[in-house]
């Protein structure tokens, strides 16, 4: 146990002030009132759903909870189920295999919600192509989407600035 | 590159009466492509069983315009010295069937059932003939992987094939099990974590697992498609993100499966970096996955120390190779990035300082009693069971199974080096966390010994790809294990087919056999001590 506590100890704080993004982050539709918007900030509960990425995007949204970016420090978190989550954050080209899947978790947030699509293939298809016979389309195409987060993958910053642009403006 | 025909599958076959013909086509010639007759088909696994070699990848391809004929199926097997050999044979275009091998392989069950689906392909005797990656709302009638079907398809509608209500697992016949106090349990697509999406049906008793049933497919994204009609450059990019943690090994797997076919030497420099590349990603890898099944397991400390270094080496990369996770930094004939000598320098300081503390924290992580109780004895699988599926990297490692290109082809740059690969037997978490332990530790060395070793040179030759009809086939141990690739080119350097089989397709198979027996909150740590890939397996 001691090394174990030294270890903490010497590894220290390591949390930086959040960087600038390497990626843009655009806001559409007016789903939300900015009233509603401002309610999520301090405690936003996200469900993450991956609707067919390569993992890429998953493992830089892991990264956002690292230590040196610690995404909870802005009262953001990651939960289990879309019960009770506040917010969507999607990643790849949806695929035909996971459109019902995608809806049904859609449906199952209870509202207000929001929805951030997450990654080139989650706002375009990416690589893979919307002239694809695999993939139903965007996550636009599939439910609304209040912000996308561009890049491939986008970096944990962007992420994280994503997020909070989202609930912020 | 030149190779000798390797004939020793093809006297082993004539000696059981079966004829083969060497097909003057395909590349390596070191990697020998017999044509067999269809009838002999279930005799050639049966006779590769028999030899004690591993099933590497089954799959089919229509002819190209060159060709007379219509479809061929293919098989490839590796012996742990006579190397690797395919198999292929032509099949009827009107009613195309293919004997049934998986009574030799378990392993071959989910890639038949995926002839079935993407070619339209009968298989007789198929133990197991669910579709797999069509789900059930697609027509039967499709078969994506037939030229005569175009990429840009517009599928029906999912809705107007599901009846109301119906949800998309309804009409997919999950095993079945009854008596008193079992009950049925069904996770995902969407899981509770920040992973891929796939579906676990648990059958358990109490806290027990009886049978966990994995069903994927959810993330078929018609990657192999997607490769048909690009050049070899152009699909570079596409197989950096067939699995996004493996960007190195299916990009380096892609790039050098191009390469055999077209005959083509890659300078030494970039040679190295791809090695100095993969075993970066397998570190970093490793790391990520240690820290996950120490979350799992309620060990948070381990995984907040180990998502540190993780990112370290995330950053270093973007720094270095221009992409945190590596990606486009392979491309067929060379790389894209390069090593000033201050880089090396600061890639090798990283390197060492990474497996320092990984070995640091490894003895807490071996003093804690608590994770130490769950890991021990959790989820084994049998050395029997392993050499049955073909357990691949670290999973066989850990079960006695100890299969490692690096090691058995030794392909360049492990041609210089002496490569120890680590030897488990118990094959439960413990020792595949082991064993990714010991992998940190020698994918560091390796990491040091390419840098020392890093010539002077150009980084890429140019790409010009075979004639029409030319095909390659070529295996790397990427960081979940082997990656096999097979390519053929079409006219004008356009690829008429890519198949590719990440080992995620094999080593699902033995999380469902670990499982067994497990209570069921230790599956998450089971899970995460396999980590497979979803989108590789899906494609």
């Amino acid at each position: 146990m001691i090394r174990l506590f030294t270890k903490i100890i010497k590894t220290g704080n390591r949390t930086e002030a959040l960087g600038k993004a390497d990626h843009a982050t655009e806001l559409l539709g007016e789903q939300l009132s900015s009233a509603i918007r401002k309610k999520f900030q301090g405690s936003l509960a996200i469900r993450e759903v991956d609707a067919g990425s390569c993992n890429g995007c998953e493992l830089e949204i892991i990264a956002a909870n690292n230590c040196y970016y610690d995404l909870e420090r802005f009262g953001v978190h990651f939960v289990p189920s879309p019960r009770f989550a506040d917010m969507l954050l999607v990643t790849g080209p949806v695929t035909r295999n996971m459109e019902t899947a995608l809806k049904m978790t859609y449906e199952a947030t209870p509202g207000p919600k929001l929805v951030v699509a997450a990654g080139d293939c989650a706002i375009n298809c990416g690589v893979f192509g919307k002239d694809n016979y695999a993939i139903a389309g965007s996550v636009a195409d599939i439910i609304p989407v209040d912000a996308i987060i561009h890049g491939c993958p986008p970096t944990p910053t962007d992420i994280i600035r994503g997020i909070l642009q989202a609930i912020e403006t | 590159m030149i190779h000798e025909a390797n004939t020793w599958f093809a006297e082993c076959l004539s000696d059981h009466g079966i004829f083969t013909r060497y097909l003057e086509d395909h590349h390596p010639a070191a990697m020998s492509c017999l044509e067999v007759r269809r009838l002999d088909w279930a005799n050639v696994a049966e006779e590769a069983r028999r030899k004690n070699m591993r099933f590497v990848s089954l799959w089919a391809a229509e002819a190209g315009s060159h060709d007379k004929k219509a479809l061929y199926a293919y098989m490839a097997f590796a012996h742990l010295e006579h190397r690797h050999v395919l198999l292929r044979t032509d099949l009827n275009e009107k009613d195309p069937s293919l004997p049934d091998i998986s009574g030799h392989y378990i392993s071959s069950v989910r890639m038949e059932r995926s002839l079935q689906d993407m070619f339209g392909i009968r298989v007789e005797g198929l133990p197991d003939t669910r579709q797999w990656l069509k789900h059930e709302h697609w027509p039967e009638d499709v078969h994506p992987m037939r030229t005569t079907f175009p990429v840009d398809t517009r599928m029906p509608p999912v809705e107007d094939a599901l009846s109301a209500g119906d949800l998309p697992e309804t009409g997919y016949a999950f095993i079945k099990a009854e008596g008193d106090g079992i009950y049925e349990y069904p996770v995902g697509p969407v899981h509770a974590g920040i992973i891929e999406p796939g579906h676990f049906r648990f059958h358990a008793v109490g806290e027990k697992i009886l049978n966990m049933e994995e069903r994927f497919g959810y993330v078929h994204k018609g990657i192999e498609k997607r490769f048909e009609g690009l050049t070899a450059v152009e699909g570079a990019r596409l197989a950096s993100r067939i699995s996004g943690d493996s960007a190195v090994a299916h990009a380096w797997a892609f790039a050098q499966t191009c390469e055999y076919a077209a005959y083509l030497d890659v300078p030494e420099r970039a040679v190295i970096l791809r090695g100095i590349l993969c075993e970066r990603e397998r570190i970093a890898n490793h790391i990520g996955d240690i820290g996950g099944v120490c979350n799992d397991g309620g060990f948070a400390f381990m995984n907040v120390q180990m998502q540190r270094l993780r990112e370290e080496m995330a950053r270093m990369h973007k720094d270095l190779f221009g992409h945190r996770l590596l990606m486009d930094t392979i491309i067929p004939g060379g790389v894209t990035c390069d090593l000033n000598a201050d880089e090396q320098q600061r890639l090798a300081q990283q390197t060492s300082a990474i497996a320092r503390e990984v070995e640091e924290l490894r003895t807490i992580y071996a003093d804690h009693p608590g994770i130490q109780e769950r890991v021990i004895g959790s989820g084994s699988v049998s050395i029997e069971d392993a050499i049955s599926i073909g357990l691949l990297g670290y999973a066989g490692r850990a079960s006695g199974v100890y299969a490692d290109e690096r090691i058995e082809e030794a392909y360049p740059p492990y041609d210089r080096l002496d490569v120890r690969a680590p030897r488990g037997e118990l094959g439960d978490v413990a020792t595949r966390v082991w064993v990714r332990f010991e992998e940190v530790a020698e994918s560091s060395r390796l990491v040091l010994a390419l840098l020392k070793d890093l010539p002077e040179g150009s980084l890429q030759t140019e790409f010009i790809a075979p004639e029409a009809g030319t095909s390659g086939f070529d295996a790397i141990e990427g960081w979940r294990g082997e990656i096999a690739a097979w390519v053929r080119f079409g006219e004008n350097g356009i690829i008429d087919r890519y198949a590719v089989r990440d080992p995620s397709e094999i080593n699902w198979l033995g999380l469902e056999l670990a499982v067994r027996e497990v209570p069921v909150p230790d599956f998450p740590l089971n899970n995460k001590s396999f980590n497979c890939s979803y989108s590789g397996n899906d494609l």
